[in-house]
């Protein structure tokens, strides 16, 4: 599920009711709720106590508790009105526990005391038990050493909530005139902000307070020729990020120049929204792109979804193994593959990572959701297949002892389940800028921004697009090109990767509302990339006539 | 928890309204339960239950308005949303798109609750889902699935008087069946408001005829096929025209419904003449709320009749402006269709594709309505009218503008749960000529 489809699902541009419903994005809140401190940290050590020491006398070997107060605000505009603004707040208690061998949770919202606490791990307890008869196989949990009171805070230097909300609608307001005063129609411009303070105890003895921030400045402008009939739209070219407000506080150092100016760890919306205006219009009369075979160019804010949908997904190990079968699909990347130690994903030059550390990620925190420290890891190394993304009562299955800390859940009330990484790719090691790699490129087409996407279940064939399509042409950049989507399958594509540029030009790009599960859980992950080069990919014609 | 009465409902509403001191108040009052289970490699791997009651007040001073909602329904609870969202509407900016509350109005009857639904336990959960584990193991075959079921009710007042009501039940299951080697799929979904029409064992009995039949696939060269969708695969593509009803996007000219000057197509002839879609609240197969959240009234209303567009939907801003009714987007959809069966159109079928699930639908361009998405879970060549071998996987990039418009025979709407939205609809199977796969899938 992209931004597009969320904004339709959760009906953020008709109202905020369908959005109150949804109990991961809790109970709507005054503004100045969101800056009010959430419950102590020593009371949520004696509600995590309790439930601990309730579940451990009802017999089971294993607990953890997750505290979680969630705080969201949204603001949503068009043209010169504010459509809505959405300011929400969840806070309950989710209580997962081990007995004979069987998961069981149970959660329980707005908990404040002891007696709470007790009765959703009793709740937990029995949910297991009743689960236990059609158990096959015991679930077998990696060990994991308690880290004692810790704590982590996201590295943010503006918290947005902090920021009056007429500051943000200003920001909008004056956005959204830049857009029409440059040509577009129609503009539709949003804030995204969330807020998780998370406090997680188990009983290998760790307890874990987390603050963690998140912010996506985003729209999309839309030109129309009333002569032909056609419209043509341009979305933002900012990334959403594991940052506050400070995101929209630019340094010259964050802008990367060139054909149009792209952003790195801080976002210029108005300058963007300028481009857009004059790109939406630009499309209109842009050439068709006439289909075949070209060596694409692919710019971070692109290549950042090829990789999650052609590298992430396909190897979390609950995918490979089956678990989303009846869903989100299972993988190529078999177990068989993995173990042969020689399967090719990609060329010599791709190297691909996840992590859970980089700084200003949307996947970064100090420890998951069940209590394992994060880390970086290779997924591939050289172009070869060498591991995959598991969590605690997965890892034995690929011979490792520990988890590699990538367990999530987005709400209290949600069971944590393996969910993505930051799964990025490593730059190029030797020097080279995007102007050197365009100027090798004979017959090309340089990508900017993500667009449509679509790939099958195991994850073989895909289909992207983009929001900026130029032709290049002898080494030079020729002209604006529209229509465009390229087609390959995983392999094939990661194998006609020739040129990565160095990391001078690596930026992070990502999702903000990652969908899996049944029921659906969303999460934020980011994906990091130099732009890099892919030769001889199939690209199609998209225009039609109705 | 118990689902409030409409007796219950309306005086917690009257309540509700009895704090407001602004010029105009709407509340919206929605409560249900949810319950799941979910299954993969034949066991059990989650399963849950939920209950949500959420009040929504809407208050407004003049063209001002704002919006608070809480989910517990003590009178203090209640007091204090309404004193927010009266503090946020004095905050707001003027909306210059603020329409006054509705008058009290007419609504048409429809029975959408059923008890056989509202009374599943997590016991009747689990033994649905045996039963299906029971069929698709007897051919070794590993089994993942969903099944949730939801009771609930949704309510509205203002301070005008308007008061609606509606009880609701749903049940959606779906199965995937795959062969221990990997090498073949099925698929199954089915959904109801009555849980006593959901046969799991049948239900399961296609996804494993899928899932066999689907082994040894042959590659087809891509290109432009006559293909039979089944509704399962039929909706999902449908599913861009029923959400791109919008008038205010087509005035605006920035819809598949825009024409050049400011121009929309109603009236216009857009598809094949055998099509007709429409929306009807009261329709036994497919009940619906028979009011929109803002308490406007749900009637049977045509979209494309015989092919041509006949109606869009309006927010009420946008219908007052250009002066026309103000018809809600539909709040269910179906589609009309013929007498003929599947297996009379793979019958009546030369040389073709049957098509039974898609996958991962995307918008590639919203002028055009151009998707693109792949085949899943069986795919089948046809010829001389019969079916003659599993196929691989096919990418595709087709409008169901240009797909309606070439339409060979529709057969018989069934109930189908659509796998992008999991909304419910009335579909029939179809036969298309000349629909455009792009590329082959590995996929299985």
């Amino acid at each position: 599920m992209n931004r597009r489809d969320f904004l339709q699902v959760a009906g953020l541009s008709t109202g905020a009711f369908l959005l109150a419903d949804r109990a991961v994005f809790g109970r709507s809140v005054a503004p100045e709720a969101l800056l009010e401190p959430g419950v102590d940290v020593a009371v949520k050590k004696r509600l995590a106590d309790a439930a601990l020491n309730a579940a451990k006398s009802k017999g089971a070997s294993y607990t953890d508790v997750r505290i979680g107060r969630y705080l969201r605000q949204f603001v949503i505009t068009r043209e010169d009105k504010v459509q809505n603004i959405v300011n929400t707040e969840s806070y309950g208690v989710g209580v997962r526990v081990i007995v004979d061998g069987c998961w069981g949770f149970a959660a329980v919202v707005d908990a404040k005391n002891e007696d709470q606490t007790a009765k959703a791990a009793e709740e937990a307890v029995a949910i297991a038990k009743a689960n236990a008869r059609l158990l096959k196989q015991p679930v077998q949990l990696a060990p994991q050493k308690g880290f004692g009171e810790v704590s982590w805070k996201a590295p943010i230097r503006k918290n947005a909530f902090e920021v009056p909300i007429k500051e943000k609608v200003d920001l909008l307001l004056t956005v959204n005139d830049a857009a029409l005063k440059n040509g577009a129609n129609y503009v539709n411009s949003v804030l995204f902000m969330v807020n998780e303070q998370k406090y997680f105890a188990s009983s290998d003895g760790s307890y874990i307070d987390q603050d963690i921030h998140r912010m996506w400045p985003t729209f999309t402008v839309t030109a129309i020729d009333p002569k032909t009939g056609k419209f043509e739209t341009r979305s933002e070219l900012s990334a959403p990020m594991g940052m506050g407000y400070d995101y929209l506080q630019v340094n010259p150092s964050d802008k990367i120049t060139g054909i149009t100016t792209r952003y790195n760890k801080g976002y210029d919306m108005l300058e963007d929204v300028t481009a857009a205006a004059k790109h939406a219009k630009q499309k209109l009369t842009a050439k068709s792109v006439e289909a075949g075979k070209y060596d694409l160019v692919l710019d971070p804010s692109h290549l950042w979804l090829t990789i999650h949908e052609s590298v992430g997904h396909p190897l979390e190990l609950d995918r490979v193994l089956g678990y989303e079968a009846n869903f989100a699909g299972t993988s190529f990347a078999t177990l068989d593959k993995w173990k042969s130690k020689n399967f090719n994903y990609g060329s010599k030059q791709v190297n691909l990572f996840a992590d859970k550390t980089q700084v200003g990620s949307l996947g970064a925190v100090g420890w998951d959701d069940e209590g394992v420290a994060c880390k970086q890891w290779d997924l591939v190394k050289d172009g070869t297949l060498v591991n995959y993304q598991a969590i605690r009562d997965q890892v034995h299955i690929i011979g490792e002892n520990e988890s590699q800390g990538c367990c999530y859940a987005d709400s209290w009330s949600s069971v944590q389940f393996q969910r993505m990484a930051n799964v990025s790719l490593a730059a190029g090691k030797t020097p080279l800028s995007v102007e050197q790699m365009i100027k090798d490129v004979k017959k090309g087409i340089y990508i900017i921004g993500d667009g449509s996407f679509s790939i099958d279940q195991q994850r073989y064939n895909f289909q992207f697009g983009g929001q900026l399509f130029y032709e290049i042409k002898d080494g030079q950049i020729a002209g604006m090109l529209k229509d465009v989507a390229y087609q390959s399958n995983t392999q094939e594509f990661w194998n006609s990767c020739v040129q990565i540029c160095d990391d001078r030009d690596y930026r992070l790009g990502g999702s903000f509302f990652d969908g899996k599960g049944q029921p659906m859980q969303v999460s934020a992950v980011s994906h990091g990339s130099s732009t890099t080069r892919f030769n001889g990919v199939n690209v199609i014609n998209t225009a039609r006539k109705i | 928890m118990a689902l409030l009465t409409e007796a219950e409902a309306k005086s917690l509403l009257q309540k509700v309204l009895s704090y407001s001191k602004a010029d105009e108040c709407e509340v919206n009052l929605v409560g249900g339960e949810r319950g799941n289970i979910r299954y993969a490699r034949n066991e059990v791997s989650t399963s849950g239950a939920m209950s949500t009651q959420t009040v929504q007040v809407r208050s407004s001073f003049g063209k001002k308005s704002g919006v608070a909602a809480i989910d517990e329904l003590n009178d203090a609870s209640l007091e204090k949303v309404v004193r927010r969202a009266e503090e946020l509407a004095q905050l707001a900016p003027e909306n210059p798109e603020y329409v006054s509350v509705l008058e009290p109005q007419q609504y048409l009857k429809s029975v959408g609750y059923f008890d056989s639904t509202a009374k599943i336990t997590p016991a009747i959960r689990a033994e649905a889902v045996a039963k299906s584990l029971q069929e698709s193991s007897k051919q070794k075959l590993a089994a993942a699935g969903f099944l949730e079921d939801f009771r609930g009710y949704s309510a509205m007042m203002n301070s005008k008087g308007l008061f609606a009501y509606y009880p609701s039940t749903n049940v959606n299951f779906s199965l995937t069946v795959r062969t221990d080697d990997g090498t073949g799929s099925g698929y199954v979904t089915r959904g109801y408001s009555d849980f006593s029409k959901l046969d799991t064992v049948s239900a399961t009995k296609i996804a494993v005829q899928k899932c066999l039949g689907s082994v040894g696939a042959r590659a087809l060269e891509p290109g432009k096929y006559t293909v039979i969708l089944e509704p399962t695969a039929a909706v999902v593509l449908l599913e861009s025209i029923f959400s791109n009803l919008d008038a205010r996007s087509a005035d605006e000219g920035r819809s598949f419904l825009s024409k050049p000057g400011g121009k929309t197509k109603v009236g216009e002839k857009i598809v094949d003449e055998r099509v007709t879609i429409y929306s009807d609240p009261t329709n036994p197969e497919l009940p619906a709320a028979p009011w929109s959240g803002d308490g406007r009234a749900q009637e049977k209303i045509n979209w494309i009749e015989k092919g041509v567009v006949k109606n869009m939907a309006y927010s009420r801003f946008w219908a007052q402006k250009k002066g026309v009714k103000a018809v809600p987007p539909p709040a269910n959809v179906i589609m009309a269709g013929g007498t003929a069966s599947l297996e009379d159109m793979i019958k009546s079928t030369q040389r073709g594709i049957l098509v039974t699930k898609l996958w991962y639908i995307r918008s590639v361009d919203p002028q055009t309505l151009l998707l693109t998405g792949l085949t899943r879970d069986g795919t089948f060549y046809i010829e001389n009218g019969k079916i003659k071998h599993p196929v691989k996987n096919f990418r595709f990039n087709e409008s169901p503008v240009i797909m309606l418009n070439n339409l060979e025979a529709l057969g018989k709407p069934e109930r189908v749960v659509s796998t992008e939205s999991t909304a419910n609809y009335l579909i029939p199977p179809m036969k298309i000529r000349e629909f455009t796969f792009s590329s082959l899938s590995d996929a299985v």
